[in-house]
Order: structure tokens, then C-alpha cells, then sequence
């Protein structure tokens, strides 16, 4: 693949690559959470007028609202939390899926979770909301696609 | 038996495990307590040597397993000072004891307009039975309210008893404030009118020394896991002329009597109540999780466990940046908090990572919650075997929350 414009954008699994490398930096636990509060800060946050209920991920801890937009082909995501580690851990999910296809979305393997340690915040049982938040993700794909009928 | 905490701590294995190359400080005590030795073995010795279904085999481990489980009746009987071997019925848990006698003591006595009273601080497992009850039977749920400190309105309880109340379910401590309440002046109001009262123990029974004849409460209910006895059993106290009363909430096997298709009559307490094989091995090592509770002193136990609840309290205090949720006396082992502007979910990962076993959100109780309009609470929640040492460690963990999100 080859660089042809300013307006290259990363694969999917190359977004996941260069997160799992920036944690590799982190033996501590201590300086994983701070890394994720600092990324708390670069999520593309939801426009206050759609923190509504229709967008609430409910967990039963942490809250997470998240939108997405189709524009020419792919699909942005915002979103917010009211934990950080949380919000951390959502714009990290957002930086790897938005600005992608829909098919691309849809057939992503978020194995960089699991290669950064945090597999037990996607636990069922955590309830925070993060599962639930990449099978919406998801489905906003799939929906926007059967819309647009994009490929 | 004196309180030698560095010997009671070696009866409890996991207490010497590390979690991310950290010691565990184990302050998740309200959700389950962890087992002693006796407790484990007793578990691990039915299962080599001992195990057979009891009350109906003729054979020798059948007969020596029923002695076993009706001598563990007895002793959950002395435990809590029952009058009656057969006013101790078990259970699953203090879940399943409750939704027990909202069944059978809804089918009997509660009929459409009809009222049951509980308390704003009840845990989920002593409002969700009482609400479907009075779904089946179109009876009201009545509550009396707590005071921002975590005092039970009781004087609410003139005005909330009317001729139509069947019943009052009260928590006896706070699962999520740690308030210990006022239960025996509940009981004499309402037994002034007849009427029945239910105190949930599930949090209190490992705490403070429980006399039901001195409460002279009508029921009284409680979880093995929770007084350092196996998951998966529980009591349910019913005064004898309840129980005798009451029809069965489930039926089966070893509950009957005469069975036959046209009607079939029901067995003598307490085996009305335990339909099926019940869970044997498991009430026979609550017995013994008694036993080594009262080896060490219920007294002795209160004793310890509050100095370390002032302490923590206090040294929480202190920090200038924490709002204490439950600051009524008398409370007993828990303590709620937040710390200013941190999200309890962001403060529990941290904590967790440092070794603190604290438990975050709404304790099943989001009425607490709703009252103080927030989303939930860090809860610390002591234990027997818990040290001043293990409150510092918390503490510092706390502080380290501060700095990294505050």
C-alpha cells in the first residue's frame, strides 16, 4: 500500500498495530490508566445535543452516548462516557473504526484489546458498557450499508 | 479464645494470595465473606469420604449424613436463638428465603387492596419479591423513607401502618449505607396491630450477636456465604405458628406426606419448606462456619470490626476530598463513599490494580442511590479478618485515585 495523499487514511489493522506498540511502552497498570485518561481526552466528543437516551449504551456502571454519521462512504463515530477510564478506553475504539467503510467496520477483529490487556473491561459481567458499545458500533455499519447499499 | 488477628488470618488461605504482584486487601466483605479452613475441609471431606443423599436411605452414610444435616439445624438454631429446631428452614440464600415467604405468605394472607410496607434502603432482594406480590395480587407497596444521615423515618411508621397493612420487611443493616436499624422498635409498633414483620439478616448476621426471641421478629432471614459458609445456602427463621401455618412455597420430593393424584397432604416442619434433595454438604459446613464464628466471639468480632470502621471512617474523613454516604450510628462494617468529582468505576479499576478489592456501583439498592441522586458508590465492607493495616493500604489507594483523576 502505498502513500498517495495527505488524505491517506490507515487500515483498520494498522490503527491497531501502532495502539498495541504505544502500550507496549507500559509494564505498569498505574501507567496504562494514565495513558488511557490522557486518550480520554482526544475522543471526538458527541455533540451535547445528542447526549439523549436513544443514545446511551446503558452498562451498569459507566454510561457511554454514541452517534455515528455516514458521510461519502464511511462512517464517523463520537461519543462520550462519564469515566474516564471508560472514555479512555471508547476513543481508542473510536480512532480504530471511524472514518471507515461499512464492510470494513463490520468485518473488523479488535484484537488489539486484547493485546493491550483490557480484554476484562469487554467482560460481560463488567457492565460498563464497552461490548455493547462495539456490537452498536457494528450495527451502525451494517445498518448504513443496507441504507447506502455500499460495498 | 482471644482475638489474635495474625492467627485468624492464617485460617483463611486466599488471604495470602497476591493479585497483580500486589497482597490482597480483601474489602468486598458485603458481597461475600471468604472461608476458613474448617469450612473448606468440611466441604472437602464430605465429598472424599462422606457424601450420601439424606432422609431417605437406610444405609450407614445416608444415616450419618441426615444427623449430620439435622445437627447443623440445631446449630444455626443456637446460633440465632431460635426456640425450635424445626422453625429453621433451609434455603439457597437470603434471596431465596425472602421470595419464599412473599409466595406463601402472599397466597395466604394478602389480597387485593392490601398493603406491605419496606424501607427506602432495602437491597433489590427485599423490594423486587414484595412488588411482585402485590402485582399478583393488586396489593400497594408502602415505604418508609431514610434520612440523609441513613436513619429510618420510624416515626413515618404511625402514619404508613393502616388497617390494611399485611406485613413490614425491613433490612436489618444497611447493605449499602452499613445503618443498623432500629428493629426491635419496628417489631412492637407493628405487633401492636398484628402485624407480621420480616428482617433481612444477610447483613448483620455475621456481625452482631442475633437473639430472634429477643427481637421477636417473625422472620428472619440470612445467606451462608455471607457469615463465612458456602454460596448456595441460607436460612430462613419462621416463629413455629407461621410456619405451621404457611402453605409450602414449592413442592416435591421429602416435603410430602400421602401422595396420591386425587390430593396429597404435606410432611411436618421444617421439611414442608425443603422440597427436592437439598443442598446437605452445604448447611452442614454453615454449621461449621457458625462453630468457628462463635469459637471467635460474635462480642469480639463487633469489636474489632468497629474499631476499624472508625478508623477507616475517620482516615477517610481526613482526606478533605471524600463524601461519606451513611454516616448514622449505630452502622456496622460498611462504608459508602465517593471520591469528589471521580467516577466509582474509575476509583475501583484503579484500587484493583493496587491489590483493593472494593465493590462499585448501586449494591442493589438504586432507591439509596435514587435518594441521594447519584449513579453509585465505592462500598469497603469489613470483615473478621480485616486489619488496620488493610484500612492504610486502602487508604492509600484512595489518595492515589485523587491524584490520578481528581
Amino acid at each position: 500500500m502505498s502513500i498517495v495523499n495527505s488524505t491517506y487514511v490507515k487500515s483498520i489493522q494498522e490503527i491497531q498495530e501502532e495502539i498495541v506498540s504505544e502500550f507496549e511502552i507500559y509494564d505498569d497498570w498505574m501507567d496504562k490508566y494514565n495513558y488511557l485518561i490522557e486518550l480520554s481526552r482526544d475522543l471526538p466528543v458527541i455533540d451535547s445535543r445528542l447526549k439523549i437516551k436513544e443514545n446511551l449504551i446503558s452498562g451498569c456502571q459507566s454510561r457511554v452516548w454514541l452517534n455515528a454519521e455516514y458521510q461519502e462512504g464511511t462512517i464517523r463515530f463520537t461519543a462520550d462516557s462519564d469515566a474516564i477510564i471508560t472514555k479512555g478506553i471508547v476513543s481508542l475504539l473510536i480512532r480504530v473504526l471511524s472514518n471507515h467503510t461499512p464492510d470494513e467496520i463490520i468485518n473488523a477483529d479488535l484484537t488489539f484489546i486484547d493485546q493491550i490487556g483490557l480484554r476484562q473491561n469487554l467482560s460481560p459481567t463488567r457492565s460498563n458498557g464497552l461490548l455493547s458499545m462495539i456490537r452498536q458500533m457494528k450495527l451502525y455499519a451494517l445498518a448504513y450499508k443496507t441504507k447506502f447499499g455500499v460495498k | 479464645m482471644s482475638f489474635d488477628i495474625n492467627a485468624i488470618r492464617k485460617d483463611f488461605p486466599v488471604l495470602q494470595r497476591q493479585v497483580y504482584n500486589r497482597p490482597l486487601v480483601y474489602l468486598d466483605n458485603g458481597a461475600t465473606t471468604q472461608k476458613p479452613l474448617p469450612v473448606i475441609n468440611c466441604v472437602n471431606d464430605y465429598h472424599v469420604l462422606k457424601n450420601s443423599s439424606i432422609h431417605r436411605g437406610i444405609h450407614f452414610l445416608s444415616e450419618q449424613a441426615t444427623e449430620d444435616y439435622e445437627n447443623a439445624r440445631k446449630t444455626v438454631q443456637q446460633f440465632i436463638h431460635a426456640a425450635h429446631p424445626h422453625e429453621i428452614i433451609f434455603t439457597p440464600g437470603t434471596t431465596a428465603s425472602i421470595n419464599g415467604v412473599a409466595f406463601s405468605f402472599g397466597e395466604k394472607y394478602v389480597n387485593e387492596g392490601d398493603e406491605i410496607i419496606v424501607t427506602e434502603m432495602e437491597h433489590h432482594a427485599n423490594i423486587v419479591p414484595w412488588q411482585m406480590l402485590c402485582e399478583r395480587k393488586k396489593a400497594l407497596l408502602r415505604v418508609i423513607p431514610f434520612s440523609d444521615s441513613g436513619l429510618l423515618r420510624t416515626e413515618e411508621l404511625d402514619s404508613l401502618i393502616t388497617p390494611r397493612t399485611r406485613l413490614i420487611a425491613v433490612i436489618h443493616v444497611s447493605n449499602t449505607l452499613g445503618t443498623l436499624n432500629p428493629v426491635e422498635e419496628i417489631i412492637r409498633k407493628a405487633h401492636a396491630f398484628n402485624i407480621p414483620v420480616l428482617v433481612d439478616g444477610a447483613q448483620s448476621i455475621q456481625h452482631i450477636p442475633i437473639d430472634v426471641q429477643k427481637m421477636d421478629c417473625d422472620f428472619f432471614v440470612f445467606s451462608g456465604h455471607k457469615v463465612y459458609g458456602p454460596t448456595g445456602t441460607g436460612v430462613l427463621y419462621g416463629k413455629e405458628k407461621w410456619l405451621e401455618e404457611l402453605p409450602p412455597f414449592q413442592g416435591g420430593g421429602d416435603m410430602v406426606d400421602i401422595v396420591t393424584f386425587a390430593k396429597t397432604t404435606y410432611n411436618v416442619l421444617p421439611f414442608k419448606f425443603e422440597a427436592g434433595t437439598p443442598n446437605y454438604i452445604g448447611a452442614i459446613a454453615l454449621a461449621e462456619a457458625l462453630r468457628y464464628v462463635s469459637s471467635l466471639g460474635l462480642d469480639s468480632i463487633a469489636d474489632h470490626e468497629h474499631q476499624l470502621l472508625e478508623y477507616g471512617s475517620e482516615k477517610l474523613n481526613k482526606l478533605g476530598f471524600i463524601t461519606l454516604y451513611g454516616t448514622a450510628r449505630p452502622k456496622s462494617s460498611i462504608i459508602s463513599f465517593l471520591v469528589n468529582g471521580v467516577h466509582p468505576y474509575d476509583a475501583g479499576m484503579v484500587m484493583d490494580k493496587m491489590g483493593i478489592a472494593v465493590r462499585t456501583g448501586t449494591h442493589c439498592a438504586q432507591p439509596v442511590m435514587q435518594h441521594y441522586g447519584i449513579g453509585g458508590t465505592i462500598r469497603a465492607s469489613l470483615a473478621l479478618y480485616n486489619t488496620a493495616g488493610e484500612i492504610d493500604a486502602f487508604i492509600e489507594a484512595v489518595k492515589k485515585v485523587k491524584t490520578m483523576f481528581g
